[in-house]
């Protein structure tokens, strides 16, 4: 991982010191104070603030998992809803078949997740981009699909009813219990991200992604590779879906229409592609905005006339946020933060080195 | 038990329905290697533009659908004028995410302008949609007819245009080799803009006969999606693929809703896609091409 330039005095003498996460005294400063706000938060937020920032660890660990598959290794998928049902419903059957507890039915969510996985790669290894998109946008359905000859087999049509996973006899039912267990997960999929792409098969599906030829002709195994990312994003986000069930406590293919496929691919784009930053700023935004949306219409005059109309303007409105990303501003949130970063760390010149691409 | 006539006039609707909107996706496609996700939206546009031009000119029905076209015609171009031409040279899922959040767009305003309740065009025009008795018992409606008869029309004329017309012919060459075509003299945006303005305008005709034919609601985007894998398995840039792949595609659509089970309906188009991009990933009539990174 490149690093933004740092303003003077601080210099790296050793390969240990260069490998460290937290390197200067202000770095760790300044998570001791983000920890204690996240770690203080729940105790004095509402329920409603405290299920918005579980939604946003959910969808992080989602849009971390997209972008390890789209933003490292070059992998397109518009099949991301479709995995996450896949783990919501391994959830949802074992849960319902044979009453299995959350510590079966999350590693078999994974298990479920990393076989789709390899489902969904191995078209990958004959074709590209575009066509690529459209074979995982094609496995979403035929997931979809099966989900919902579930339900109606079994005669759960209106979805599935989870009781909520107990550890030790306590049941997981709080809001502030579930924003601990989600953002210790957040933040674990994080650190897993981050030491994953500065291995050798980070490394490996950045060169895959630049050009494949040159990295097959490097020594890479491509298609392995290839398939690992898919395995393991496939994994994440499957497990993901299954924590989304349990925490809904209800589990339907309502849930994971093609609008949620683009949601996620729309959250690494709106955050930044190929930033892991990205992914968790894309994953605030693009979950807050459904709310910020219904906030600004209940402040706008007859708020009533537009309550039926939520839902049309929210599509709406989020369409145009979307193109407008697109068209102006291609690095998304991550390229806009990091102007105001180098701005500060050039300060008072005013041009980034070229070293400093930012990513 | 329904007898096989039926069964083969059913699948000739469905093929039609599949191989206007198809040809749409195509067109785009051969022309500026773009994936329009937002077709089916277009054409819902379309639709609900007859609506309008139903309500403006009363009972003239004939004024009214060609208004519509024009209208929809022009949407197309100006989707293309002021969006898809600044995402030219942006790599190629960044142009498609474009085209989806397009489509997004354009479900929610057609919501917040049209409702969500279903409308029906065809009472509007005062064209009553009756059932046509075939020789052999088989039934069709009037809407489903003309389906048919539209789709022969625009295959068969965007054959002559591509291959006899003079913008056809640049229209093919901006689509094989754009920066030859460029240097000839050939102005791309404009190509480009008729590619747009002419995909819109047949598949707002689709949308309209459709929304004759069934009524018209949000729905109609999933067909859109639906006839997405028909121009995928024929191969995106041929024509004749396209019209041969609806053909897979509806057969084994009525087949399996038939002899198997009605809920297969929303996957059986896309489980045929799956098969063929496994064994021929171009599809039937496509030309192999070396996709863009992403």
């Amino acid at each position: 991982m490149s690093r933004q330039p740092r303003a003077s005095g601080h210099f790296r003498t050793g390969y240990a010191q260069d490998l460290k996460l937290v390197q200067t005294p202000r770095e760790r400063w300044a998570l001791v104070a983000l920890l204690a706000v996240l770690a203080a938060l729940p105790f004095l937020a509402s329920a409603f603030l405290i299920d918005l920032a579980n939604q946003v660890f959910l969808a992080s660990i989602g849009a971390l998992a997209l972008m390890l598959l789209t933003g490292f290794a070059g992998q397109v998928s518009l099949g991301h809803a479709g995995l996450m049902a896949a783990g919501a419903f391994t959830v949802g059957i074992l849960a319902k078949e044979i009453g299995a507890p959350f510590w079966i039915t999350l590693p078999a969510a994974a298990l479920v997740g990393s076989l789709l996985g390899l489902l969904f790669g191995l078209p990958s290894l004959r074709l590209r981009g575009l066509y690529l998109a459209v074979s995982t946008l094609a496995l979403h359905f035929l997931v979809i699909y099966c989900g919902g000859e579930y339900e109606a087999r079994r005669g759960y049509s209106t979805g599935i009813v989870i009781d909520p996973p107990s550890i030790g006899g306590h049941a997981l039912t709080s809001g502030r219990a579930w924003y601990f267990v989600l953002g210790l997960a957040a933040t674990g999929t994080l650190l897993l991200c981050v030491n994953l792409l500065r291995s050798g098969t980070g490394r490996a599906w950045a060169a895959i992604r630049a050009n494949e030829t040159v990295a097959e002709a490097l020594g890479i195994e491509v298609a392995a590779h290839k398939l690992l990312a898919f395995v393991l994003s496939s994994l994440i986000t499957a497990v993901t879906g299954a924590l989304f069930a349990y925490y809904r406590g209800f589990v339907s293919v309502e849930a994971f229409s093609l609008f949620l496929s683009i949601q996620y691919v729309a959250m690494i784009i709106i955050g930044g592609m190929s930033s892991l930053l990205g992914a968790l700023l894309g994953a605030l935004f693009v979950t807050l905005f459904p709310y910020g949306i219904e906030a600004l219409l209940g402040a706008l005059p007859g708020a009533q006339r537009y309550a039926g109309l939520l839902f049309a303007v929210n599509y709406t409105a989020f369409g145009l946020v979307m193109i407008l990303f697109l068209v102006l501003e291609p690095l998304g949130l991550v390229g806009i933060w990091r102007r105001i970063e180098t701005y500060f760390v050039l300060w008072p010149f005013k041009y980034r080195p070229l070293a400093g691409r930012p990513r | 038990m329904e007898r096989p006539l039926q069964l083969a006039v059913n699948i000739a609707v469905l093929t039609a329905i599949y191989a206007l909107i198809a040809c749409g996706y195509v067109l785009i496609y051969r022309v500026s290697r773009v994936l329009n996700l937002a077709h089916g939206e277009l054409m819902m546009l379309g639709a609900y533009l007859l609506l309008v031009t139903a309500s403006q000119f009363g009972g003239h029905w004939a004024a009214a659908i060609a208004a519509a076209l024009g209208l929809s015609g022009f949407v197309g171009v100006m989707v293309y004028l002021f969006l898809m031409r600044k995402m030219t040279g942006e790599m190629v899922l960044a142009a498609v995410l474009t085209t989806v959040a397009l489509g997004i767009l354009l479900r929610g305003a057609t919501v917040l302008i049209w409702s969500a309740q279903q409308h029906y065009p065809a009472q509007r025009l005062n064209i009553t949609n009756s059932a046509i008795a075939l020789p052999g018992g088989a039934r069709m409606s009037l809407c489903a007819a003309l389906l048919v008869a539209t789709m022969i029309f625009v295959y068969g004329s965007l054959f002559i245009f591509l291959r006899f017309g003079r913008w056809g012919v640049r229209m093919r060459a901006a689509g094989q080799k754009p920066l030859l075509a460029a240097q000839r003299g050939i102005n791309l945006h404009i190509i480009y803009a008729m590619a747009w303005g002419l995909s819109t305008l047949i598949g707002a005709m689709a949308g309209m006969l459709i929304a004759m034919d069934q009524g018209l609601d949000q729905t109609m985007a999933t067909i859109g999606l639906k006839a997405f894998p028909a121009a995928l398995v024929g191969g995106l840039d041929s024509l004749l693929g396209a019209l041969v792949g609806a053909l897979i595609v509806a057969a084994a659509e009525v087949l399996l809703i038939h002899y198997v089970d009605p809920l297969l309906s929303e996957v059986v188009p896309f489980a045929v896609l799956i098969a063929v991009l496994v064994v021929w990933p171009w599809g039937l009539f496509g030309t192999r091409e070396e996709l863009d990174r992403v």
